[in-house]
């Protein structure tokens, strides 16, 4: 896992939405994070990790490296975690279910992993909150390619 | 009435038949899914164990709360959230209860069959551990050996069909013919009961 943010932003009101990317593999994940923030631009300070593989390295899901993301990143406005295919989808699903696992406000969002990931990280750069960054994401399912 | 060491030992039960069948769960996962499942669910029922055996809970709820919550953080795969969602479900049904009956047990693991269902999105014929849940869970009104045995035909009956969830299912009409792991494994927690009522 890999925490990247470029600002260090402390809680509060005005606090950024964090976003975690979940997927069977820890280089997609953590290239992901890098991909959106990059493309999202300069001086972005939304808080991104990523939460991919196992904790040994190999190709899975960990919830323990999904929660350790989701504290990471949590700056008190909320979680958008954005994930690949089966057990990312059913891993956070029940950590949402068991109520303490995760940062209050986390929240699974509908979404592609690389497309949203990328809406999600912009919407959070401009002030967006949990619904906002979640609509953002889940819009890029909308944008077809032929 | 069955109390929470009955509970810790099915779940120990469930480990050792998991752990001889590993190699058997994995081939069935080769031909339709990634090849994992065996050493996935080796890994979910040792941390089960392990944390049952340092701090063991006082009620069979506890027990399977704190089985299911291993099982969510350790397995890897689908079958941990998968897994974990049915014995916690299972769990927070038996409450705080020191001893349950085989009747609360069933109607405990219906729940936790519902909300498998739920999660995954699937019902009975998708090819799934449902195939094996449900009759087990129905036959439990009968008995502990009824469930075991119908779980299992419940497994092998996922033989001819064709998968709707999963990764087997990208595989269309060639998941057709291949039992299904989770199913597999679904039964061996089911003979694993009725090993330790005996």
């Amino acid at each position: 896992m890999s925490a990247q943010t470029a600002g260090g932003a402390a809680g509060g009101e005005n606090a950024p939405v964090g976003v975690v990317l979940v997927s069977h593999s820890g280089p997609v994940a953590d290239s992901v994070a890098t991909l959106a923030l990059g493309l999202a631009g300069d001086g972005v300070t939304v808080p991104v990790a990523g939460a991919g593989g196992t904790p040994d390295g190999g190709l899975g899901t960990s919830a323990e490296l999904i929660t350790k993301a989701a504290r990471t990143v949590d700056r008190g406005a909320g979680v958008a975690i954005l994930v690949d295919l089966g057990s990312a989808v059913l891993t956070v699903k029940a950590l949402i279910a068991e109520g303490d696992e995760l940062p209050e406000g986390a929240r699974l969002v509908d979404a592609p992993l690389v497309e949203g990931a990328v809406a999600a990280v912009v919407a959070a750069s401009a002030g967006a909150d949990l619904d906002a960054v979640a609509a953002a994401a889940g819009e890029a399912y909308g944008y077809r390619k032929e | 009435m069955l109390d929470a060491a009955f509970f810790v030992r099915w779940m120990t039960a469930a480990a050792a038949v998991i752990d001889r069948e590993a190699d058997r769960l994995t081939e069935l996962d080769s031909p339709i899914g990634d090849a994992d499942h065996g050493k996935n669910m080796q890994r979910g029922f040792t941390a089960v164990v392990k944390t049952l055996a340092a701090e063991p809970p006082a009620t069979p709820g506890a027990v399977l709360t704190t089985a299911g919550r291993q099982l969510i953080s350790s397995v890897g795969g689908a079958s941990g959230p998968l897994y974990g969602t049915l014995l916690r479900r299972a769990g927070k049904v038996l409450g705080e209860a020191d001893r349950v009956s085989a009747e609360e047990l069933r109607s405990g693991l219906a729940a936790g069959v519902d909300a498998v269902g739920q999660l995954g999105g699937s019902a009975p014929g998708d090819k799934t551990m449902l195939d094996a849940l449900v009759p087990g869970v129905t036959a439990l009104s009968a008995s502990f050996d009824a469930a075991a045995e119908a779980a299992g035909q419940g497994a092998l009956a996922t033989v001819p069909m064709q998968a709707r969830k999963g990764r087997a299912s990208y595989l269309g009409e060639r998941s057709i013919g291949h039992q299904d792991p989770g199913a597999a494994s679904s039964a061996l927690l089911f003979a694993a009961l009725a090993e330790v009522a005996k």
